[in-house]
Parts: C-alpha cells; sequence; structure tokens
C-alpha cells in the first residue's frame, strides 16, 4: 500500500478490516526520489543478485543484532547494538529496494525480505551465526564490519551511481560499527582471562566462515570487470592487516580452526545455507506470512 | 523585476526552511543540512530536495510528511519531494545556527572541521583505527568541565553519542561527527 505522506496513511479508511496490522509507513520506499536509471550495457539478472547478496548480508546481520535488545549486559550497548542494526537495515532496505527495482518483477523490499524461503537469500554464511554470546556477536560484528567497510571504500566508485550512493553513505556508518566491534575486542581480549576467552572462543566460532567473504562469486566478478561490483577476493589484504592490528592490541591469538568448506562449490551466495538460517527466518518472517495481505 | 516564479520560489524556500526535525526539535531542517534545494516549476509545483542523515534515519519518513503537509498547507498544491543520496550527508552541513541551538539545549554540536570526517580518517584510503582515548577534549555542556568520558558511541537517535560528564556527574549527548 502506499501514500502520499504518513497522515494519509494514518488516516486511511481500512476496509480489509483487521488485515493491516500496523499504520503509518506504506507511503515510504526507501530510494523515494533517487535516480535510479540503469547504467548502460549492465546485465539487470546480475545487478540484481548483487544488490540482493550485500542486502542479504546487512538484512541478516541486522536480525540477530536486534536479539539483543532487552537482553544485552548493559543499557548503553545495547542502544549500540540496535543503532547498528538500524544502519545495517536501513541499507539492506536501499539494497532491496534496489534489487526488486533492477529485476523487474513487482517485488518490492517486503516481498524480499518476508516471503523468499531460505535457498533465495544470498547473503554469506558468517552472518547466520546464532546470537546470545557477546564474544561471538563481536567477533562476528568485527569480521563482518571490516569486510564490509573495506567493500564500501571501493564500491563508492561503482559506475553504477545508485550502488555509489548507498555506498558513500554507509561507508561512514559501518566505520562506527567497526570502531565499535574493535573497541570491545581489546576491552575483552585485554580483560580478564575469563573475558579474554570468551572472545578466543568467539572467532573460533566465526573464523570457519570467514574465506566465504572472498570468494569472488561469479556475479561480483563479472560485475567487477564492468566496474559495478568490487570483486571481493581483492579485499583480503586490508582485511587481514585490520584483523591483525586489533587482535595485537587485544593481545588476542586467533585461534587455528577448520575451515567450513563450500557444499558441492555452493555456499551461500548460492543459497546454501547453515541450519540457523531457517529459524531466523521463522522468526523474522512469522508475522508477515501469518497474513500476507496484510500490509504495514 | 521578481518574476511570480522567484517569489513562489522564496516563499515556498521559507516554508520548507522552517519545518523542524521530528527527532531535534530545536533545529531545522535547513539548521540540520538534509535541506538540500526548493525549486519550482512552471506550472507552479514545488520540488524540494532532501538528503538522509543515515541509512536507516526513520526521522527521513517524517520529514518528508512535515515538508509535504506544510506546502500544502501554505497553498501549494503540487508538491514533490526526492530524496537525493549523494554527495551524503555530513555533520559539518550543521549550520553555525544549528550548532548554537545543539548547544543550547545541552547537546554538544560536532566538530565542524570534520568534512570528511569519520573516526580515525585521516584523508583518503583505508581507514585506519583508531583504538586509543578520544581524539579532542570534549567539554562537559553543563559545566564546561573537560573532564567527560564516552559511554557509548551511539545513543537515543542514530546521530548521537552518549556522555557523561565525571565533575557534574550529568550524562550528556554529543552529535556525532559523519
Amino acid at each position: 500500500m502506499s501514500f502520499d505522506n504518513a497522515y494519509e496513511a494514518i488516516a486511511e479508511t481500512h476496509p480489509e478490516g483487521d488485515a493491516r496490522w500496523a499504520f503509518g509507513t506504506g507511503f515510504d520506499d526507501p530510494l523515494s526520489g533517487v535516480d535510479t536509471t540503469l547504467p548502460a550495457g549492465v546485465d539487470t539478472g546480475d545487478l540484481a543478485a548483487y544488490c540482493l547478496m550485500l542486502g542479504d548480508d546487512a538484512l541478516i546481520l541486522s536480525q540477530r543484532l536486534t536479539e539483543w535488545v532487552t537482553c544485552a549486559h548493559e543499557l548503553e550497548d545495547e542502544v549500540a547494538l540496535a543503532n547498528i542494526a538500524l544502519d545495517l537495515l536501513g541499507q539492506a532496505r536501499m539494497l532491496l529496494s534496489r534489487a526488486g527495482s533492477v529485476e523487474g518483477l513487482g517485488r518490492d523490499e517486503d516481498a524480499l525480505a518476508y516471503f523468499r524461503s531460505e535457498p533465495e537469500f544470498r547473503n554469506v554464511r558468517l552472518v547466520e551465526l546464532p546470537g546470545g554470546d557477546f564474544g561471538r556477536t563481536i567477533a562476528a560484528l568485527l569480521v563482518s564490519s571490516t569486510w564490509r567497510l573495506a567493500l564500501l571504500n571501493r564500491l563508492v566508485s561503482s559506475t553504477d551511481p545508485v550502488l555509489a550512493a548507498i555506498a558513500a553513505k554507509a561507508v561512514k556508518e559501518v566505520t562506527y560499527h567497526r570502531e565499535y566491534a574493535a573497541r570491545w575486542a581489546v576491552r575483552l581480549g585485554d580483560g580478564t582471562e575469563y573475558s579474554a576467552e570468551r572472545l578466543r572462543s568467539g572467532f573460533a566460532d566465526v573464523l570457519p566462515l570467514v574465506d566465504e567473504l572472498f570468494t569472488g562469486h561469479a556475479v561480483e566478478r563479472r560485475l567487477a570487470a564492468s566496474g559495478v561490483a568490487v570483486d571481493s577476493t581483492e579485499l583480503r589484504e586490508e582485511f587481514d592487516g585490520v584483523l591483525a592490528q586489533v587482535a595485537e592490541q587485544a593481545l588476542l591469538r586467533l585461534p587455528e580452526v577448520n575451515r567450513v568448506g563450500s557444499v558441492g562449490g555452493l555456499a551461500g551466495r548460492d543459497g546454501v545455507h547453515t541450519e540457523h538460517l531457517g529459524y531466523l527466518l521463522a522468526e523474522m518472517q512469522s508475522l508477515a506470512r501469518s497474513d500476507p495481505e496484510a500490509t504495514w | 523585476m521578481v518574476t511570480s516564479t522567484e517569489r513562489d520560489r522564496t516563499v515556498a524556500a521559507e516554508v520548507a526552511e522552517s519545518v523542524t526535525d521530528p527527532e531535534l526539535p530545536m533545529l531545522t531542517l535547513a539548521d540540520l543540512g538534509v535541506l538540500r534545494e526548493v525549486t519550482v516549476t512552471d506550472t507552479g509545483g514545488v520540488v524540494v530536495t532532501i538528503t538522509p542523515t543515515y541509512s536507516g534515519c526513520p526521522a527521513l519518513t517524517e520529514m518528508r510528511t512535515d515538508l509535504h503537509r506544510r506546502l500544502t498547507a501554505a497553498g501549494y498544491a503540487d508538491v514533490r519531494i526526492r530524496t537525493e543520496l549523494s554527495p551524503p550527508w555530513s555533520s559539518s552541513w550543521l549550520t553555525e545556527r544549528g550548532r548554537r541551538k545543539l548547544a543550547e539545549h545541552g547537546i554538544h554540536p560536532p566538530d565542524e572541521r570534520a568534512g570528511e570526517w569519520a573516526p580515525g580518517n585521516g584523508g583518503a584510503g583505508p581507514v585506519p583505527l583508531t583504538l586509543g582515548p578520544p581524539r579532542r577534549e570534549i567539554r562537559c555542556p553543563q559545566c564546561d568541565s573537560p573532564a567527560t568520558e564516552r559511554t557509548s558511541e551511539f545513543s537515543a537517535t542514530a546521530c548521537k553519542a552518549l556522555y557523561r560528564c565525571l565533575d557534574c556527574r550529568e550524562p550528556f549527548e554529543y552529535f556525532k561527527e559523519i
């Protein structure tokens, strides 16, 4: 449902009765008013898939971080995690909207977020890791924000003006996310024996899934050739450098782990996920799916 | 000679500039620097261009609504609100008046030198991490003491951080550089 302004949305009559369970935001398209003309010569299937990859990374991590709201150890950190989740949700909304409009099948951000099933999600598996353990959350956030920042720093020069603009906005936000995670990593690592162990164990959960971030998916590589996307294989050096810098400050010896490989050459970017994603989606999508006609 | 389109533009701009931020009501959208441009078309329609502060800022929706409502009330039948993402909004776009208003309301204004400032960003290239203490002296807006500490890089809205004063013990908010 779409409205020119929120007051119209709130004041509308509701012939659909109680089908609609939230009011006042139906008019908002995150790319509203943005020039979304496609750059010449770009394969729309690839561009839509790439926007989904980056959008799904942000959406799933945002949902994971939101789980901390009401149960973080300090109010300040609850606020921080919620803010980071909100930034990521904003990035996800723009990227999913872009994906939906580029693919041209009439799917908007909500259709993509709430009505796709597990194998249709294109996020890396790392962001699916369960929350509930602050050491693991910090390890996952440090790894994902370090990677995402390195990517966004390059994506600001994308030949797709929409991706470039989304990246230019997001790069400043993710800089703060990485700072937050890095500070906590140092605080835990250079804290007590127990806190250092919790951080180390968090990294032991996260590091097995790191290689996937730098695989360089075929879609990425094709789009990188025309300057639209960033080839993620180029990000490894910067990533390793930042992680080593934080580990040194945090007195942390990154644990040796067995890497989780692909499944017959397929991984998160191809829709092959860990068992955790299904549970996350069940919670995230249940309300929308219980009443598919509902709008909000 | 002042044409009617120019007059229209001036009036529309004045209306748009007076709309306040829903989360920081002491600031107008012009003070905040999110209002980029107001133009009037040949047919008398108004086009307002705004820019979001943060990707997920929920206030953007309210800003669009408020602009639409106020301009419609001022007699403009055809009002269009455009969003411009690029160049991205920067806290250095706050006006002098905006900075003063923030300070008057107990919110420490951002570092005005921060053109393309990001934490730890010395300029172009990969951003080095700053794991040390805050970069500059931040004085308590209540008692002006320099003995303050950051309690969180994030606060009740996306654009602020939380601090506390170690002398008067009051917490206060800090408008972040971005």
